[in-house]
């Protein structure tokens, strides 16, 4: 995937920045985009936070993919996140692909792509890399964040951080440490990325050769996990693609497979492969219990932050398990907060799609906070 | 609202930390932020609930009070209201006890079983009361643990708990409750709303 830098807004930042791996970072690029006006007392701004293969495009359309931005659904003009009213923020996460310093970008020593020799990132590696941006923008103090998923946890490490650099904070269908089985699909796809003999140790690229299978295959397994079993057989069920019979072959017979196929192969032309690598690692090195002594009662202490955390109920990569971990983690340590689960079948994708009760519940808890945090 | 807020946001001081368990749509916890300034947090089952009181601004959590009260810490607030709602746990002394754990003190009230409408009720009919405070058949209701004002005075001086103040509603009339009037106020009182720590 090429795009053209001319639609993308890049900030090079040049404070370094250490990285938890131990390597320092300066002079480095951060994609971003705004949606909305800032108001003359800066107190309208909400910073969103993407998930693994999200970019800054979050609302309208995305100019280099030219499809709709990933969050569409929830920010514009008169959306839940009201752009009218709101000015909304989303960066390209550190280690991405659309803009901001990742394991495609040309490196200067070498005048080829970083692929391997791009260092290993961290959620607060990415925060950290964000912050910048708000100084930048000087923005002293957000109405809200939020995020969903990867999101989520970047949100959650924001707040632990920073304290006090939010007055609302919304974490979604995410979870405070990557588990087991968080871990044990990330593996699963990157896997199926460095078994593609296209992946060649990642440098590739040359001769206009990708691990396009590899990746597919990745892609793929990671759609199945953000569905929910009931979700998909509603869905689908075993109905069978363009077909009367069953065809006795291993094309895509059934819908479920054609439909697999094409999210697998369409995110190929959008999606670089060892960034799916190098962001998937940084999921799971997430574990925000180890970096305080006391875990995650200490990393919520001195919270000024009002928060809403939400799950759902058929989520089962980020169960509400975890996500009720979490709330009880901000009990304890005395902060405000608010915890609903959504009931839906649409899985841990159900925050990306139209949820009517989702989209309502996030409005109004942004809205009301901007009551309060505007006096 | 119903009278029974009014007495238990007259019995908070202003700019308190209040628990409020069962918060259902968050109406009494509107109330005492908005006439009292008062840090309020919330704990409720249903979702529709939930939904509402977070779209009112409210910080409510979703929850079951009766296996999900161990996350708040000791003292963490100065009050914990509970509203009509012990006699529907399973184990509403384990309730009782989080309560007082969790707030400096607790307000509890009861709809009382041993109002005269539900003694005769039972008493003249034979069948099991339905009254305005409990307006359940015998299969759908939620009540496992029904008591009396008096019940509940007992087992607040079985258990060595203070009883600060014991005030009684009939016909949204509110009356003080203490030692020597309880048999004739646990006849007359529709609900019993008990301060204790």
């Amino acid at each position: 995937m090429n795009y053209k830098t001319e639609n993308i807004k890049r900030l090079i930042i040049k404070e370094p920045l250490k990285l938890e791996c131990g390597k320092t970072i300066k002079d480095y690029p951060l994609a971003y985009e705004t949606y909305g006006n800032l108001n003359e007392n800066k107190d309208n701004a909400i910073l969103v936070f993407h998930a693994l293969t999200g970019d800054q495009f979050a609302s309208g359309v995305n100019p280099v993919t030219k499809r709709e931005g990933w969050w569409d659904v929830a920010i514009g003009p008169n959306k839940a996140i009201d752009t009218n009213k709101y000015f909304v923020l989303c960066a390209n996460v550190l280690g991405g692909c659309m803009g901001t310093f990742g394991p495609k970008e040309i490196n200067k020593e070498t005048q080829e792509p970083y692929g391997l020799n791009f260092p290993v990132i961290t959620i607060k590696d990415m925060v950290s890399a964000q912050k910048s941006l708000l100084d930048h923008l000087k923005i002293n103090k957000l109405l809200c964040a939020l995020g969903g998923s990867m999101g989520g946890m970047q949100l959650l490490q924001f707040c632990a951080s920073f304290p006090d650099l939010t007055f609302s904070a919304i974490p979604i269908a995410c979870s405070s440490s990557h588990s087991a089985q968080n871990i044990a699909l990330n593996e699963l796809a990157r896997q199926a990325i460095m078994a593609d003999p296209e992946w060649k140790k990642g440098s590739y690229g040359k001769n206009k050769s990708l691990p396009k299978n590899g990746l597919a295959v990745a892609r793929m397994a990671g759609h199945i996990s953000y569905l929910s079993e009931s979700g998909l057989q509603e869905r689908f069920g075993r109905k069978l693609q363009e077909k009367a019979d069953y065809e006795f072959s291993f094309n895509a017979d059934f819908q479920v497979e054609s439909y697999l196929r094409h999210q697998g192969y369409s995110f190929v032309d959008r999606f670089d492969a060892n960034s799916y690598l190098y962001i998937t690692r940084a999921m799971d090195y997430f574990d925000l219990t180890r970096q305080y002594k006391k875990g995650l009662v200490e990393a919520f202490e001195e919270q000024k932050t009002k928060f809403l955390v939400i799950s759902f109920s058929s989520d089962w990569l980020y169960p509400t398990k975890q996500s009720k971990d979490i709330v009880i983690a901000l009990n304890a340590s005395g902060a405000n907060v608010a915890f609903a689960e959504i009931k839906t079948d649409k899985g841990h994708d159900s925050f990306l799609v139209k949820e009517p009760k989702f989209l309502t519940v996030i409005k109004n808890f942004i809205d009301s906070s901007y009551e309060v945090f505007k006096k | 609202m119903r009278i029974e807020f009014k007495i238990i946001a007259d019995l908070l001081p202003n700019n308190s930390r209040v628990l409020d368990v069962g918060c259902g749509d968050g109406t009494l916890m509107k109330f005492l932020y908005e006439e009292k300034n008062i840090d309020v947090r919330g704990l409720e089952l249903n979702k529709e609930n939930v939904e509402t009181c977070i779209s009112k601004g409210l910080s409510v959590i979703e929850g079951n009070a009766e296996n999900e009260l161990g996350q708040f810490p000791e003292k963490s607030f100065d009050f914990v209201i509970l509203s009509q709602t012990l006699q529907a746990f399973y184990n509403p002394v384990t309730v009782l006890d989080h309560l007082l754990r969790i707030g400096k003190a607790s307000i509890v009230s009861v709809p009382n079983f041993g109002h005269w409408k539900v003694r005769t009720n039972l008493l003249f009919f034979g069948k099991m009361p339905e009254t305005k405070s409990l307006p359940y058949k015998w299969y759908n209701t939620p009540n496992l643990h029904m008591c009396t004002i008096k019940d509940f005075y007992e087992l607040c001086e079985e258990k060595k708990i203070n009883m600060e103040k014991i005030i009684g509603i009939n016909n949204n009339k509110t009356s003080l409750i203490h030692n020597n009037n309880i048999k004739l106020k646990n006849l007359f009182s529709e609900v019993g709303i008990f301060l204790i720590s």
